[in-house]
């Protein structure tokens, strides 16, 4: 019984985890994937810090440790992006076909996919917070809460990973998923990130203040900030914390619906 | 014995039209069975319905005597697909890409990295298993997503279109990879739109049309419906076609063609009758440049059974 082996098929964890090597492997062979990731956020960051930075007012912060966190927050989102576009040419070269005919658990192409995605949004938050801190950036919350902060930064990169996954699935196509990208716009300007939002007109403000981006980038500058972040923004990490965690969980919940019963569908 | 593919029935829209409009089908074990039809004929929706890529709407579809709809999970044990494009990952070796689906397949890391090697060897891809398969020519790449579907070693090779887009040579490659694992045991159901494709590699041709199967039997049996060999005959000039047609008419019905100054006549006798179209030709003191008794073709075939006003659909 020499080719029995192949009968069983693979399971869910085994499965998923070569599909994951599968995206290590794209990025890290394919460099322009995260240069291209890089260029993005280090391209805004210099412009910030040093072209706009010294035009807007941000009370008692420093401009730097202010835009930072929300920079970081939409690094994790411009990074998401190029996961629906991989998984929409995955589909439309054939690629997800051949991967779905086989015998495993197909939830394990999406969990493949989305853990090679963070690995790849992880790697670009930490190079663009060692430059944060070359161009000045620093904690004044102490180390603990700063690192928690960080942490949510990845976080939230993989509640984006799933959102872009499950688009990619949706538009299926490498061109209407790169479009669908732009979704990210709106929500990285009309945010805190660059600008405090009271600078804003009455019916952008309702928008910018509400909306999942700002709540977890206003969490993070509390978490590495502090008291001046609590007294800029008019809560502190109490109020923070939960609304942003619970904005990542609603992310990943409907996102992830939309995925699996998108692979499963047939 | 169980039929490899035995399709009853089966329907599967998309929107208002029907890609597969009750089609029956049965796939014995141990031979070639090549779909042919024309663009929207519906063979890419069958394949992906046995791939369990698609959910037919209506009829039943059993997999090695295994009801697709149903288990479909222990279909894709049975199934290996190969589809129109070379699905093989860019950023990764030619053996990475075995080994991966080999694992996928549930083979342990050693058991996928022999399984790997072999169908390397198989297809002779040896020589460039370790470079980056976005370094491959189209050829090759076909090559290597044919090993892909192989690596599981499936009972049922599913190929799609294998050899749409190659040149000749690569083709020819191909075509004797695919031979090879037919000699091996393995089922293979392929699905083309190039006659000769079904001639060379197929042991039963089925033709699909409209969703439905229009013909089938083997290649030699499709041509013998076209009623017999043919004679063809090529004169000089034009003022030579009507006295051979004159001629000829005591053999049988002639059919002209003076753009390409050629007569065409069923040969029901074949030789016999090549031999009475000659004489006639002699005895009427008609020039010809040259006359031949062939086979009709798969073209032929083909052309004759589909009609061509209702082949727009995807």
């Amino acid at each position: 019984m020499a080719v029995t082996q192949a009968s069983g098929g693979s399971g869910l964890g085994a499965a998923s985890w070569v599909i994951a090597q599968r995206g290590v492997r794209r990025t890290l062979r394919t460099p322009q994937i995260i240069v291209m990731g890089l260029v993005q956020s280090i391209a805004f960051l210099l412009i910030f810090r040093y072209v706009f930075g010294g035009a807007i007012g941000t009370g008692g912060i420093g401009y730097v440790d202010y835009m930072i966190p929300g920079l970081l927050t939409v690094s994790g989102l411009f990074a998401g992006m190029s996961a629906a576009v991989a998984v929409a040419d995955d589909l439309a070269s054939g690629r997800l076909d051949r991967l779905m005919s086989l015998p495993m658990p197909r939830t394990a192409v999406i969990a493949g996919q989305v853990a090679a995605d963070t690995v790849r949004v992880a790697l670009i938050l930490a190079v663009s917070t060692a430059l944060a801190f070359a161009v000045g950036f620093r904690v004044h919350a102490g180390w603990a809460p700063a690192l928690a902060g960080f942490g949510l930064c990845v976080l939230f990169g993989f509640a984006f990973v799933w959102m872009f996954v499950a688009l990619g699935l949706l538009t299926a196509n490498p061109q209407a998923a790169q479009g669908a990208g732009f979704l990210a716009l709106p929500l990285s300007f009309v945010s805190s990130a660059y600008v405090p939002v009271d600078t804003m007109p009455g019916w952008l403000r309702g928008f910018a203040e509400n909306q999942p981006v700002t709540v977890m980038m206003d969490t993070v500058r509390v978490l590495t900030q502090g008291e001046a972040a609590s007294a800029l923004l008019g809560h502190g990490a109490a109020h923070y914390v939960p609304r942003a965690l619970a904005w990542t969980a609603g992310i990943i919940a409907v996102s992830g619906l939309v995925a699996v019963t998108r692979a499963r569908r047939t | 014995m169980t039929p490899i593919v035995e399709a009853a029935g089966l329907v599967k829209r998309f929107g208002r039209v029907a890609a597969l409009d009750g089609l029956d089908l049965v796939a014995e074990p141990g031979r070639v069975v090549a779909l042919l039809g024309p663009n929207g004929a519906g063979k890419t929706t069958f394949v992906r319905s046995v791939a369990t890529l698609v959910r037919p709407d209506g009829g039943t579809l059993l997999v090695d005597g295994v009801d697709a709809a149903r288990h479909p999970g222990r279909v894709r044990r049975i199934i290996g697909l190969a589809g129109q494009y070379a699905a093989v990952e860019g950023a990764m070796t030619g053996r990475e890409n075995l080994e991966m689906t080999a694992r996928l397949f549930g083979l342990s890391r050693r058991a996928a990295r022999a399984a790997a090697a072999d169908v390397l060897d198989r297809l002779s891809l040896g020589g460039v298993a370790d470079r980056l398969v976005r370094t491959y020519s189209g050829g090759l790449r076909r090559r290597l997503d044919l090993g892909a579907s192989l690596v599981g070693a499936p009972r049922l090779l599913l190929l799609d279109e294998p050899t749409t887009g190659l040149d000749p040579r690569s083709r020819i490659e191909l075509w004797d990879a695919i031979g090879d694992l037919v000699a091996n045991g393995t089922n293979v159901l392929l699905t083309t739109q190039y006659l000769d494709e079904a001639d060379h590699l197929a042991d039963h041709v089925v033709i699909i049309d409209c969703g439905r199967v229009a013909a089938e039997g083997s290649p030699r049996e499709l041509k013998a419906r076209m009623g017999g060999d043919l004679i063809e005959i090529h004169v000089r000039d034009h003022a030579a076609l009507e006295p051979a047609a004159d001629a000829l008419r005591a053999v049988g019905d002639v059919h002209t063609d003076p753009a390409s100054l050629l007569l065409t006549l069923t040969a029901e006798n074949g030789p016999d009758d090549l031999m009475k179209a000659a004489h006639a030709l002699a005895d009427h003191r008609a020039v010809i440049e040259d006359m031949t008794l062939r086979r009709p073709t798969l073209d032929e075939v083909f052309l004759a059974l589909t009609a061509p006003a209702q082949t727009t659909t995807a």
